[in-house]
């Protein structure tokens, strides 16, 4: 094997690349400008709305009570609250989120209050809903400062210090650093995001070196030509690889620049979603640890390696740039499957699971980001990670051998 | 020198079982010489050529070109023959002169090498106005002179040439027929594959008659006229075809 004709094929290939708006599109334009641009938007937007969910009042209907003006004065009173009259049809009306919350309040109430005997309030929903959430959080907000209220009269009269039910106050104080935060909120994301892009930034360029060049005529041109099938290979597959490699850096430079801008831009509109873009709650900065960046960026090589080299070998059996979509996409789901597990709770890098590809990077990524180093974990992560990218470049090529797959008629 | 020695080229087929896309075709082209393969469509034209580029391997038999075996050092018969065929198209997105270099460092030619030989090729084939243009900005025409320049910017010993006419108008067709005879008088040896009876009457030495994978007929022009009793390429060629199948049959 030459290097200088696998030099010639990755140059040639790269220029080819470089002239392709596609290629552009796929590899440069979509993970700088169009991603932190719908990231930027999504943000924006779920801040917008949920700021106004905030400062609506929420309508509430108030069943019972009748008898217990005490209890309903409070609810009425509350600024944040519309009280509705009671209707029979109040489940459809939640349902229907005509109102966001009903609060039933049993009969004789106040007089069981009066002489201290329990009863219980009962707040109806519509779970997952976020008006009914905040209605519901705000009528919680209400009665239990109604019921504190009670409480500390009831001391009073008797005597008592208010310290006898609550005997200590309870804070809450971060002490991890600003990256190690940063890890555990985006940890599960980073990976994510970085193996999508890994794999769609080789996705096009894999096509349209195969399959493409098959479309176009040119692949019967280049395999008359002295250069081998081994050659040729390395070259597209450095090509790959190199526009692979191009996409992630490209998304992580923007996606860092997209958090900083957005969450100083998002802080100002609302502390809710300022959290989700890179502030928590507007009193720790979160930041990304550059060296457990850098070392994702080193584990992630031979990933990229490895999806280079099967896209380029799925491709090629294609005759059509369509055809090798339509083959690349089983390949995408089987790729981001596991790349979901960094975002699930609970899973753990071990052993075994650093030998499975994909999801051994995606935990991985997710312990460097929040600062663990499991250092012979890693190493096990990487050098499988070799393997199987030395195994798909040996499939690819073999692939390259195939003349019925080269001349598929 | 081309020398093929019982080449076969057999595929499998689902439906229709093996086929037998080339089968024991022999013959022989010296340097300075067109050796015309004749043959309708599918007849095996192309795959026989493919083989002795080395696009494809004999499933039996062989070919020497320029002095190497096209089994074993398939590599170095790449790099002594000049291929082109309808299906050896260019790069779009690159420019003639860069697509000259890319195969001129493919060939293994250093850049002075190759600029000396890129200045050369662009006066002969009258490339100058448009080297520097993507070649997706080509006529058809202009892309044919590019080809050709492609084909032979390693200065190969051996030329073969798959329908290199195929598609294109009378003028660009007679701008390859002469780059074919100037490739003759320059002591190539050259392989033509071709149906169209007229060119092959112009322009080859010796002429094959390939049918159903079969070479079932060769010689000089005279040759095949004086056993067929034909004068007209085309009625030597329906004849020869027409005995061949009564000989199956």
């Amino acid at each position: 094997m030459r290097g200088s004709r696998i030099r010639a094929v990755w140059a040639k290939e790269l220029r080819e690349a470089v002239r392709d708006r596609r290629t552009l599109m796929s590899t440069l334009v979509l993970p700088t400008i169009v991603m932190p641009l719908l990231f930027l938007a999504v943000g924006v937007l779920s801040a917008r709305i949920f700021g106004k969910a905030r400062a609506e009042r929420s309508a509430v209907m108030v069943l019972g009570g009748d008898d217990s003006p005490g209890v309903r004065a409070v609810l009425e009173k509350a600024p944040k609250l519309q009280c509705m009259p009671a209707a029979a049809e109040w489940r459809t009306l939640v349902s229907d989120k005509k109102i966001r919350a009903v609060v039933s309040i049993p009969p004789g109430f106040d007089q069981k209050l009066d002489r201290g005997e329990p009863e219980a309030v009962t707040i109806y929903d519509y779970e997952g809903e976020l008006r009914s959430g905040l209605a519901v959080a705000e009528v919680r907000r209400v009665l239990s400062d109604y019921r504190q209220g009670l409480v500390r009269a009831r001391l009073e009269s008797r005597g008592l210090p208010p310290g006898l039910v609550q005997p200590f106050d309870l804070n809450t104080q971060n002490v991890a650093p600003p990256e190690k935060v940063g890890g555990n909120l985006f940890g599960g994301m980073i990976p994510y995001l970085f193996i999508i892009f890994c794999v769609t930034g080789a996705l096009y360029p894999a096509i349209d070196l195969t399959a493409g060049e098959k479309e176009r005529g040119t692949m019967e041109t280049i395999l008359c030509s002295p250069v081998t099938r081994g050659e040729l290979v390395m070259g597209k597959f450095l090509t790959v690889l190199t526009a692979s490699v191009v996409t992630v850096v490209a998304s992580i430079a923007s996606m860092t620049v997209t958090v900083t801008l957005g969450g100083s831009l998002l802080a100002s509109k609302s502390v809710g979603a300022a959290s989700m873009m890179g502030a928590v709650a507007g009193k720790v900065p979160v930041l990304i640890d550059p060296l457990g960046l850098a070392a994702v960026v080193v584990l992630a090589l031979p990933s990229a390696a490895m999806f280079s080299a099967l896209l380029l070998a799925i491709s090629v059996t294609a005759k059509t740039s369509k055809e090798a979509q339509s083959y690349a996409m089983p390949v995408m789901m089987l790729v981001l499957l596991p790349a979901m597990t960094g975002l699930m709770p609970g899973l753990e890098l071990s052993a075994r699971v650093a030998l499975i590809p994909v999801m051994n990077l995606a935990l991985a990524s997710k312990e460097l980001l929040s600062g663990v180093w499991h250092w012979n974990l890693l190493a096990l992560i990487f050098v499988s990670s070799c393997v199987y990218a030395a195994l798909a470049l040996r499939f690819c090529v073999s692939q390259f051998n195939r003349e019925s797959v080269l001349f598929r008629g | 020198m081309i020398r093929a020695c019982s080449l076969a080229k057999h595929f499998e087929d689902r439906k229709r079982g093996e086929i037998r896309a080339v089968d024991d075709v022999s013959f022989e082209c010296p340097p300075g010489r067109i050796y015309g393969l004749l043959g309708a469509n599918g007849a095996g034209k192309t795959t026989t050529l493919r083989m002795l580029a080395t696009l494809l391997k004999p499933t039996a038999g062989t070919a020497t070109v320029a002095g190497h075996d096209v089994i074993e050092k398939p590599g170095c018969v790449r790099g002594k023959v000049g291929f082109l065929a309808a299906t050896t198209a260019l790069y779009g997105r690159l420019t003639g002169r860069e697509t000259l270099a890319y195969f001129g460092r493919l060939n293994g030619m250093d850049e002075t090498a190759i600029v000396a030989r890129t200045a050369r090729l662009a006066e002969e084939f009258r490339l100058a106005e448009f080297l520097d243009l993507r070649v997706d900005k080509y006529s058809t025409g202009m892309k044919q002179r590019v080809s050709i320049a492609r084909t032979v910017m390693h200065d190969p010993e051996v030329l073969i040439l798959d329908e290199p006419t195929l598609g294109l108008d009378v003028l660009a067709a007679r701008g390859i027929v002469a780059f074919v005879r100037g490739c003759r008088d320059r002591g190539r040896a050259v392989i033509y594959s071709t149906h169209v009876m007229s060119e092959a009457e112009k322009l080859c030495d010796v002429i094959g008659i390939i049918h159903r994978g079969r070479l079932v007929a060769e010689g000089t022009l005279g040759d095949l006229r004086a056993r067929w009793g034909a004068e007209d390429l085309e009625e030597i060629f329906v004849r020869a075809v027409q005995g061949e199948e009564e000989g199956v049959s």
